[in-house]
């Protein structure tokens, strides 16, 4: 009875204590979401960093999986609650929680630091319908091919410039029991990267612009010669790859016994993860003929917004304003081995400024950018029937013109 | 007025009753009658996201029905219901009795095999479905090494990117993963059927297939009405395995799309795709509860008729 007593009063004690404190402070408590458990400890630090900037606020960081986060988060806005700071995604999938009314515009004067990014990461967190942005970027992504240096070099060989000198490699690897590229295809979506990181060059920033203005559609023969090529290539995938799904050839390049992987700059530190001792580098998607501008194949992850029904706008500003500086930049990149797309950062890892350095020549990752606001989505209509045409069941010319009619069915410039 | 002693017991017996069925009606109204009820009124707005836009009568219906873009999705992947509802019937179904049928003669070893047949049956749907995955891998898959190791590789396929071979690979992980189920229940109806009828017929010299065919087969009616009825259900709302197994794209290029898949990549969009349509997806859920509903009360009076009383 006594002791019971004993830690009755304790626990009165504690709890007068601790309600006092927090009287003192007058602390604001933000909650900020995100889909990155792995990035946990890096945002935790963050937030100390903040804190000692900003002691009057505390910012709580809560995690959800990533294949439900968007379902969560848009549900819990559309009952009027939510977190004062979500992590967004971008394009499309911002316009679905931007469009609503859900998320604060910023501009220049309540977030001056907007002013350190370049124009294309904006545009990824900006809605079409009112030309506002939503959201501080926070990275920036390539499609490109990543590659085993020690497999390179026991086997003599460098990183092809043209397709002809892709294919000669690829050759020159297999008939040495080498698997050219670690990549499979029955992951629908790891298509869209292989295209993306394999491509690009072949399609040319110029078909970018053309298909935007409506002067090229996707039966182009650029796309469908790009695709043809693609189809060719194929045979130096994984063995079966028709049936290797995303973790197996992820695995297959892990354990070293595959040379390349086409796929995104992202894939790097999650290879380096698994296996310390890889000595990774990264080109760009090969060119058809010398001479031509190698690209790489980029988008914007997403971003950091604030809710706009939150009642501690200031605070969450302050929070999000602190995500948008060069130090916040350079700490994200270095320690998540990620590219901050802010401007003035100090990048460390050796291949995240090869990436930086390649970015200066790139083009969209063209489906994601463009054609993923409406059904069917450029996305899925490119994974699906390259998916199709590498199983042999279409053409190249079939693909092309199966993706077209998808996205001429909402897409006026190509219902000419 | 004063109540009588007997009009008491009554009271007491009534409330005691309201007190154990309030608590279940109130669960089962908030978390199933609440949300059917509010998937069907959702299913006639125009939404962005999740937030409701306005009234649009049927328009979403006619979308999911006849839509240049969502109809073809939908159909296909019906078409894919109805192959693993035929699928299953005939695998897991007809495996199930005659598995039972082994048990009921109680071979050596009965007593165990009984447990193991119903063990995938408790396992988790996504152990399970990894599980298969692995197997299946081409490159390392136990199917595909133990080919090559008989000399059969013509046979080893990428089976879960092969679209030939993707829907049957994912109705057979589906079977082994439910078999027992229907097993048990098949055991138990044979075990109900009374032993002089069989033995008599065994005494008119009937042979095995006779006996199984004219005697068994009809005598478990019942279990075959439940059994039936519950695929039926299951196949159309078929989510996981496929979920597991092929991505939510119905992968390779949705030859394994079925309802469910398509029902999820809606509302709740795909990364892929972007697009969350809730007045689209609960179209879509409504219409495939109507056609539950109907179907599988429609098939039940079906197969009670043709049940034996004994």
């Amino acid at each position: 009875m006594k002791l019971t007593r004993r830690i009755l009063m304790a626990a009165a004690a504690g709890s007068v204590l601790l309600s006092g404190t927090a009287a003192m402070a007058q602390q604001t408590e933000l909650t900020f979401w995100s889909w990155r458990q792995e990035d946990r400890a890096f945002y935790q630090d963050v937030i100390k960093k903040f804190q000692a900037r900003e002691p009057g606020i505390s910012v709580k960081f809560e995690t959800y999986a990533p294949e439900n986060y968007q379902t969560i988060l848009s549900t819990a806005l559309a009952a009027g609650r939510g977190p004062d700071v979500i992590q967004v995604r971008a394009y499309g999938n911002l316009e679905t929680i931007a469009t609503p009314g859900y998320l604060l515009a910023l501009d220049k004067q309540n977030v001056p630091e907007l002013a350190n990014f370049p124009e294309a990461a904006l545009a990824a967190e900006t809605l079409r319908s009112d030309s506002k942005v939503y959201a501080v970027p926070f990275a920036m992504q390539a499609q490109l091919v990543v590659y085993n240096k020690k497999i390179f070099k026991d086997n003599g060989v460098n990183p092809p410039k043209t397709w002809d000198e892709m294919m000669a490699l690829a050759q020159a690897l297999k008939a040495k029991n080498v698997t050219p590229f670690a990549n499979g295809t029955a992951t629908a979506w790891q298509n869209e990267t292989i295209v993306g990181g394999l491509l690009s060059s072949m399609l040319g920033k110029s078909f970018e612009e053309e298909i935007v203005s409506g002067k090229a559609n996707f039966t182009d023969p650029r796309f469908v010669g790009a695709l043809a090529k693609l189809k060719d290539i194929s045979q130096y995938f994984s063995p079966n790859f028709t049936g290797v799904d995303y973790p197996s050839s992820q695995q297959l390049f892990v354990a070293g016994r595959a040379a390349m992987f086409a796929g995104g700059s992202y894939e790097v530190a999650n290879f380096k993860n698994q296996n310390p001792t890889l000595d990774l580098g990264v080109f760009p998607a090969p060119v058809l003929k010398a001479g031509d501008q190698a690209l790489i194949a980029t988008y914007y992850d997403g971003g950091y917004a604030v809710n706009a029904k939150t009642e501690k706008k200031d605070a969450a500003l302050k929070f999000v304003r602190f995500l948008a500086t060069p130090e916040y930049g350079t700490s994200f990149t270095n320690a998540l081995k990620n590219l901050s797309p802010i401007k003035g950062i100090k990048i460390e890892d050796p291949i995240t400024q090869e990436v930086a350095k390649l970015a200066e020549n790139a083009m969209s990752y063209l489906m994601l950018v463009r054609f993923r606001y409406q059904e069917p989505s450029g996305s899925v209509l490119l994974q699906s029937n390259v998916q199709k045409m590498l199983a042999g069941q279409q053409t190249p010319e079939q693909a092309a013109a199966e993706i077209n009619k998808g996205i001429a069915t909402y897409y006026k410039p190509f219902q000419k | 007025m004063p109540v009588s002693p007997k009009q008491a017991r009554t009271l007491k017996h009534r409330s005691w009753v309201a007190f154990l069925v309030i608590p279940s009606i109130v669960f089962m109204s908030l978390f199933v009658v609440y949300p059917i009820l509010s998937a069907f009124a959702y299913a006639f707005y125009d939404w962005q996201g999740l937030a409701r836009g306005e009234f649009v009568g049927l328009k979403n219906f006619r979308e999911v029905l006849f839509g240049a873009t969502m109809a073809p999705v939908v159909w296909n992947a019906f078409l894919h219901n109805v192959y693993a509802l035929i699928a299953l019937m005939i695998v897991q179904n007809g495996g199930g009795f005659f598995l039972a049928w082994l048990l009921y003669k109680e071979p050596f070893g009965f007593r165990f095999h009984r447990v193991a047949v119903f063990v995938p049956v408790v396992l988790s749907t996504i152990i399970v479905g990894f599980l298969w995955k692995l197997f299946l891998n081409p490159n390392f898959g136990v199917i595909n090494q133990a080919l090559y190791s008989l000399g059969l590789d013509a046979l080893a396929k990428p089976w879960l990117g092969d679209s030939s071979t993707a829907l049957g690979a994912l109705i057979l992980a589906n079977a082994w993963h439910f078999v027992g189920f229907p097993t048990l229940v098949y055991l138990a109806g044979m075990q109900r059927i009374p032993p002089e009828i069989i033995e008599a017929a065994r005494l008119d010299g009937t042979s095995e297939w006779q006996l199984l065919k004219n005697i068994v087969w009809p005598l478990v009616a019942p279990s075959t009405t439940i059994l039936f009825t519950l695929l039926f259900i299951g196949a159309f709302n078929w989510f996981e395995i496929p979920y597991v197994m092929v991505g939510l794209d119905g992968s390779p290029f949705g030859t394994t799309d079925v309802l469910g898949l398509v029902f999820y990549r809606t509302a709740f969009g795909n990364q892929s795709a972007s697009i969350q349509n809730f007045g689209l997806g609960s179209a879509l859920a409504t219409l495939l509860f109507l056609f539950i509903v109907v179907f599988a009360s429609m098939l039940t009076l079906w197969l009670r008729r043709r049940e034996i009383q004994f």
